[in-house]
């Protein structure tokens, strides 16, 4: 029983994680080959999938529009806006801006349709609120420029694969192609002063100022360069494409094949759809070998989403690894069966979380930590890492219960984190170095990530000291509450080390690139903060100035000290490392601080009113 | 007794705590500070100083309320040292920890070499053009020329400390006294008169039909002061006239005095090099289809007369060039992306940190080696 109920739990699991890799051959339009694509956008070839998954996200914080699949969204906005715009994708919160459109609060999403009476308004008051300091917006006012902005995006994605009202697009190229030669010699005549033919002419223009606006407008570059092109960046949206040919380029085939993909879309035609989308990746396979695989592992990543199915698996952990410590004293069986069983989940989610950061690395050709979000499941990785290490050394469910709180509570930070767009964006110039992201940011961020684990395990100490007699209770030769001292000494020191390293790692970087190790900047100083208070802890520690206690409270400070580093100094919104500035996580802060000084204040109460620490009634003696 | 309780004192480890729990709360309000004040203010009155002190607003007293960078710097280094002297005892185990402080003490000092010896400046090219000079980009000076010889130029330049003393200023070979009347370290110009602006009291040169006032000093990293001044030039034979000069001048202002032909103008101060650079081309480099910068990059020709070295150099982003004790950056670039700002840094500790890191990592290496062999002989037996 002890052994068997784990392995099934593991297998049950990990069953579950496979089955969501097989795909039944879809019937009807082939969305998922669509998604597949690639195209180039924010300066990197990435699949439809994820350009439609971002950009949902922006507008609508989901990856899905109800059972309508994200690529089936774009498809939809792509080359049928005028069912796309029916359907409810904006997501509004704030009831002065409702108020403004004169929405109703009942819903939670709204479509185009409802939203296009008041545009101009909206673009208007963004254009007043973006000439005004950042930090006085109002929430109206932040919920205002995202709605600007996420209209902005929809309108430009309509206005990416074809213009405005066109529903067979393979038609018109058609009528396009042939009015080329007349039109274009009437265009020459016309200059040349001689008489022309004013019908062609008019035409051709015609054609060229949809073009031209589909240039303008168009949000991802989706046709690739021709394949004896110098440079293989050399993508161009389809308006550009189109207006090219006039000067004598090639109609592109991706440009053909779109059209046609357009055309049969809109008369409903999935057999001819599919094949102008299979002839297309065979084109695209035969001149554009790399391009193609990194649109078909991002859409596998996209869809296996490999972090999502973590955090459900760190949940169902850290409720067995707490049911095992409740049942620890009561019953010693079930506890380690529970325990065991937390532990091989834990693995399986560490397994699965480590796929998805190597995948993410593979696809980015980058070290794992590039911007606040991959920090977000680096660090959680680092402390699922630590967790299972500690769980090994210390059978006692502790760390099992600290990795699998830690991996749930990251990943949750880093899913609203993707929320702000493409989590794979390039690195702008001074970041661009592969060196310094593998040895000081990953460092410092193993240094952030002990600090927690750290602060973690002292939380886990107050609250079971307080509430539960578990911290007398032996495990082995040990009391609980000396094994989780043990622990928590072991992480500060690991943390110390990490942070201090990566911190002068960073001082080397800062020197190599603008010449001083030093500067004062928010987030060097955020780094320091780490590592002051970790070397305090130990000095602490080695002066006898704290014990068991002591030093809990100081690694729970520690977790507000790293918070602080973390995503407070962002917020300041000056200095060199504010890339990732946002308001919105604000309130949060100061919820975990407040409720970290509110666990320091609980370790703070004298050890009589600690369960744990209560000498038990002794028996009535003879 | 008095020098044991003294000796307990600095050597505990009770006031090593104390210390770096001061030094994080430092750090933390200094950070705070530098919203407000600026990255260069706030780095001057919490790091660079031995207290901060408080003031009410328009007072002329103030008082320390708090230890600066400096103070805690010097007792943390105090602690260190003193510890180990009093406690020396050679041990097998304690060297990792000996080395690890080692390093921490180089690390300190040669942040404090730094923060004395360095100088930063900046080298701001155009296409095309050489300068042979680096400038400030916080203190002026007032460059008086004497232009009277057209193949021999000698330039006498005044720092802007001495300008902001106001006064009389000698120097040899002027034939003159520079007679500084106002000084203002910011400053703001204007050809027409509006509310809160002076005319300024200027009979010569461009000062004589101009408007100013004075502005609070810039506190932010990327915007620099504007100074203005008026000065009076006056000869042993009588007043030539008063004059104002200022950063928003561009052109010299020129004047006689006796046989001599002067310009004077009032400018960055400036860095001489024995070499030159020309900027040859500078790169912008952005992503595909967006506009997020992939690149920056400056060819330069580097010329120095006396060797005869002549050859192009490279500069880009984490690449910098080291080169006659000095080392330039790629800071910045005119928006036109036909400029390039680049750093220069002269900083005889720079290899400081490098050396504490080596031995800061070595002296961990040991510290671990140390405690894992013991306690993998006990695993064994």
């Amino acid at each position: 029983m002890k052994k068997i109920v784990p392995w099934v739990l593991v297998v049950v699991f990990a069953g579950w994680v496979l089955s969501t890799l097989h795909h039944p051959p879809e019937t009807g339009f082939h969305t998922r080959d669509f998604g597949r694509l690639p195209v180039l956008l924010g300066g990197r070839v990435q699949p439809l999938d994820s350009v439609a998954r971002n950009t949902l996200l922006q507008i609508r914080e989901r990856q899905s529009v109800d059972e309508l699949s994200a690529t089936a969204w774009l498809m939809e906005t792509m080359m049928a806006p005028d069912r796309a715009d029916k359907l409810d994708v904006f997501r509004i919160d704030n009831l002065e801006l409702l108020n403004l459109l004169q929405l109703s609060e009942r819903q939670k999403y709204y479509s185009f349709d409802q939203i296009q009476p008041h545009l101009d308004d909206i673009s208007r008051q963004a254009q007043r609120i973006n000439n005004t300091d950042d930090a006085s917006h109002t929430a109206f006012e932040r919920q205002l420029l995202k709605l600007d902005n996420a209209l902005e995006l929809y309108q430009r994605l309509k206005l990416s694969l074809c213009p405005a009202n066109t529903t067979d697009f393979a038609g018109q190229l058609a009528d396009y192609e042939q009015a080329i030669p007349a039109g274009v010699a009437a265009a020459q005549a016309r200059e040349a002063g001689k008489s022309y033919d004013q019908a062609a002419f008019t035409r051709l223009l015609d054609f060229l100022s949809s073009y031209n606006d589909l240039s303008k407008y168009a949000y991802p570059l989706m046709v690739p360069p021709a394949p004896d092109a110098k440079s293989r960046a050399d993508w161009q949206n389809i308006g550009q494409s189109l207006m090219n040919v006039v000067h004598g380029s090639d109609l592109s085939p991706a440009v053909k094949a779109y059209a046609a993909m357009e055309t049969a879309y809109n008369q409903n035609q999935p057999a001819a759809f599919n094949q102008a989308l299979d002839d297309y990746h065979q084109w695209l396979g035969e001149w554009f070998v790399p391009e193609t695989r990194q649109g078909v592992q991002e859409f596998f990543f996209n869809e296996f989403q490999p972090f999502y199915k973590a955090i459900f698996i760190y949940v169902t952990a850290f409720l067995l690894a707490i049911f095992a410590l409740l049942t620890f004293a009561l019953a010693p069986k079930l506890s380690e069966m529970l325990r065991r069983s937390a532990f091989w989940l834990v693995v399986l989610g560490a397994v699965i979380h480590t796929f998805g950061l190597v995948f993410r690395m593979w696809l980015e050709g980058r070290p794992p930590v590039t911007n606040l979000y991959s920090s977000a499941i680096f660090i959680g990785w680092g402390c699922v890492i630590l967790g299972i290490i500690l769980e090994r050394v210390f059978a006692v469910g502790l760390g099992s219960a600290v990795a699998s709180f830690a991996g749930f509570v990251t990943l949750v930070i880093a899913h609203n984190l993707s929320m702000d767009g493409d989590t794979m964006e390039m690195l702008r110039a001074v970041l661009d170095t592969n060196f310094w992201l593998a040895t000081h940011v990953v460092v410092v961020t193993l240094g952030y990530a002990s600090t927690f684990m750290a602060g973690l395990l002292g939380v886990t100490y107050v609250l079971l000291g307080l509430f539960t007699p578990l911290l007398k209770q032996k495990s082995g030769d040990l009391e609980l509450g000396k094994v989780l001292a043990k622990m928590t000494y072991a992480i500060v020191c690991f943390a110390a080390l990490f942070s201090f390293t990566g911190t002068v790692l960073g001082g080397i970087w800062a020197d190599q690139s603008w010449g001083r190790f030093w500067g004062w900047d928010p987030k060097e100083n955020g780094a320091l903060l780490i590592v002051l208070w970790n070397a305090a802890i130990l000095h602490a520690r080695w002066g006898g100035l704290i014990r068991e206690r002591g030093l809990m409270n100081m690694v729970i400070f520690g977790n507000i000290v790293t918070s602080w580093s973390w995503f407070g100094v962002n917020m300041l919104g000056i200095g060199l490392h504010s890339y990732g500035f946002m308001d919105a996580a604000f309130k949060w802060l100061v919820l975990f601080v407040s409720s970290q000084v509110a666990l320091i204040i609980l370790g703070l109460l004298p050890p009589g009113m600690w369960k744990s620490f209560q000498t038990p009634p002794r028996p009535a003696g003879p | 007794m008095l020098l044991e309780r003294l000796i307990k004192f600095f050597t505990s480890l009770r006031l090593t705590v104390v210390l770096l729990v001061l030094s994080l709360v430092l750090v933390f309000i200094g950070t705070l500070g530098e919203v407000h004040l600026g990255l260069y203010k706030a780095q001057t009155e919490f790091f660079r100083s031995f207290f901060i002190y408080w003031h009410p607003s328009n007072a002329a007293w103030k008082i320390p309320v708090f230890p600066g960078g400096y103070l805690l710097g010097a007792a943390l280094l105090l602690n260190l040292v003193s510890a180990h002297i009093s406690r020396f005892k050679f041990s097998r185990d304690k060297i990792g920890l000996w080395i690890i402080h080692a390093g921490l003490i180089l690390l300190i000092l040669g942040q404090l070499a730094t923060d004395m010896l360095a100088v930063e400046s900046q080298m701001h090219l155009r296409q095309g053009q050489m300068k042979n000079y680096s400038e400030s980009d916080r203190l002026d000076e007032l460059a008086i020329t004497d232009i009277t010889d057209k193949k021999l130029e000698t330039v006498v330049a005044i720092p802007q400390r001495l300008l902001a003393g106001k006064g009389d200023l000698r120097n040899d070979p002027l034939p003159f006294v520079v007679r500084v009347k106002e000084f203002y370290a910011n400053s703001q110009l204007s050809t027409n008169a509006a509310p809160g602006l002076a005319r300024v009291n200027a009979d010569s040169g461009f000062g004589a039909s101009l408007w100013w006032k004075p502005l609070p000093r810039e506190t932010a990293m990327d915007r620099r002061d504007m100074p203005s001044a008026l000065v009076e030039i006056v000869t042993p034979q009588g007043s030539l006239g008063t004059w104002l000069v200022s950063d928003w001048l561009e052109q010299p202002q020129t004047f006689i005095a006796g046989s001599h032909t002067f310009q004077m103008q009032l400018r960055s101060e400036r860095f001489y090099l024995p070499f030159s650079l020309r900027l040859l081309q500078f790169h912008h480099d952005v992503y595909e289809g967006t506009d997020i910068p992939k690149n920056f990059s400056s060819q330069l020709l580097l010329n120095r007369p006396d060797t005869g070295e002549r050859r192009n150099v490279l500069i880009y982003m984490n690449n910098p060039l080291r080169y006659d004790g000095r080392t330039f950056y790629q800071a910045s670039f005119d928006t036109d992306n036909a400029g390039t700002i680049l750093q220069v840094v002269k900083n005889p500790g720079w290899l400081t940190p490098y050396l504490a890191c080596v031995l800061i990592a070595t002296g961990m290496v040991v510290q671990f080696l140390s405690h894992l062999i013991p306690f993998l002989r006990r695993r064994r037996s």
